[in-house]
């Protein structure tokens, strides 16, 4: 396709802004969509409308709120500040901070359905045998989820690599920091005779897109072939 | 005297009760359907925990509610062979035959994966997928599932219903040699009056 370095830069700095956002957001996301697939609590209906937020707010308020929280007086990023002397404002970890919220409803979700398609009366059989309940999880639960967890990686990372709106809100159009792939898109549109280089670019974004979705849509039929196998079972 | 049991479960409307002591041999729960029987065979196993009562096998404690006892169900060596069987779908039969039995600690291991293989004639199946399995050979692999994790006794909730006739028989004369040769106790759900005269069983009913 013949890309400039510093165009094959923002690639990667894209891919590795999304590989972040991803492993920062697949602890939380799994542990939510156990929450809401496995336990009954009270206030779980307002925890599913919360972690479903940033899929239904503007990016652009998800990306204030971020400011917010994490600017150099929020909640977040003042102690963050003075303990580690740390801060993602402008930095491309701030970019995948603001991926991570991005993705997070997504990965829920897929991760969430694929729990609730364990069979639950396997669980039960394997505590019979002398599995307390963490053997049980990793050896039962986990492993019959993972295709959908994967699934749910592969979503997110998808979702994470579009993620404009939030990001440059969040922390600005640097090059060589914030600017992932999307991002440069924008500010190749705004120079006059930049067209080959934001078509090169979208054409780009629309094939790691197609890659993602594809990986993910073969991921959730195994688990569901899987799924059909083990009713045939019984 | 293997099974000593007492318990009340208050469901909905209803109440199911149960109370029994089992001799040697198979206990047959006997009754018509809606009885309470796989309830009977949930709350032994610790996957239903009882309203009230005391469950002893074998000396050892598994519930008493006066007493504050509820033992988890990975503690009370219930080899439960379901009527479901629920075999693990993404392990190998080998994986599924010893998946209670690396967990069993090494004196409650009475049976080895060789002998179980014989004693039901699997040994040709070891490396096939569950789901390639046929009903009889499905109902050995739980079967043995449950032995080779080291219980105490076995809970089997129906097992010739999912059957044909001779694979029934089959497996008649397998729990047999399993009271038998095994000496293992064996608490059996059944709504069979035939299938219950032929195990020669203790039979308590539930109405």
């Amino acid at each position: 396709m013949g890309l400039s370095s510093e165009e094959w830069e923002i690639v990667l700095l894209s891919l590795r802004v999304s590989a972040l956002a991803i492993g920062l957001t697949l602890p939380f996301a799994f542990a939510l969509a156990w929450l809401l697939a496995r336990v009954r609590f009270p206030g779980k209906v307002l925890l599913d409308a919360l972690v479903h937020l940033p899929l239904v707010v503007p990016p652009v308020v998800t990306g204030w709120l971020l400011l917010l929280a994490f600017g150099p007086n929020g909640p977040i990023g003042r102690p963050l500040e003075a303990a580690f002397g740390f801060s993602v404002m402008f930095r491309w970890t701030g970019a995948a901070l603001a991926s991570a919220v991005m993705a997070l409803p997504l990965m829920v979700r897929v991760i969430r359905l694929s729990l609730e398609a364990v069979d639950r009366r396997l669980e039960v059989a394997a505590r019979t045998l002398g599995a307390g309940p963490w053997r049980t999880f990793t050896a039962i639960t986990l492993p019959l989820s993972l295709p959908g967890v994967l699934a749910g990686v592969v979503l997110g990372f998808a979702r994470s690599l579009g993620e404009f709106g939030a990001t440059i809100t969040f922390v600005s159009n640097i090059p060589g920091e914030t600017q992932t792939l999307p991002l440069a898109i924008y500010a190749a549109l705004q120079v006059p005779g930049a067209d080959s280089a934001v078509a090169r670019l979208a054409g780009l974004s629309v094939l790691l897109s197609i890659m993602a979705l594809v990986a993910s849509e073969w991921l959730v039929r195994r688990g569901a072939a899987g799924e059909v196998r083990a009713r045939h079972a019984l | 005297m293997p099974f000593d049991v007492d318990l009340t479960l208050r469901r909905g409307g209803k109440t199911i009760a149960a109370r029994f002591s089992g001799g040697e041999g198979i206990t047959a729960l006997f009754g018509p359907s809606g009885a309470g029987k796989t309830s009977v065979l949930d709350m032994v196993a610790g996957l239903v925990r009882p309203d009230a009562g005391r469950i002893v096998v074998g000396g050892e404690v598994l519930f008493d509610s006066a007493k504050g006892v509820n033992l988890p169900p990975e503690r009370r060596r219930c080899g439960y062979v379901f009527q479901d069987l629920r075999l693990f779908p993404h392990r190998k039969v080998r994986d599924n035959l010893l998946f209670g039995w690396r967990l069993a600690r090494p004196e409650a291991r009475w049976l080895s994966l060789g002998d179980a293989v014989d004693f039901l004639g699997i040994a040709h199946l070891l490396d096939r997928a569950p789901a390639s399995l046929s009903g009889g050979e499905a109902q050995r692999v739980a079967i043995g599932r449950a032995l080779l994790s080291g219980p105490a006794f076995l809970a089997m909730d129906e097992p010739l219903s999912s059957l044909d006739h001779s694979r029934r028989e089959e497996i008649l004369r397998l729990v047999t040699r399993i009271r038998d040769e095994l000496r293992l106790p064996i608490l059996y759900v059944s709504h069979d009056p035939a299938e219950i005269d032929r195990l020669e069983a203790t039979v308590i009913r539930l109405d």
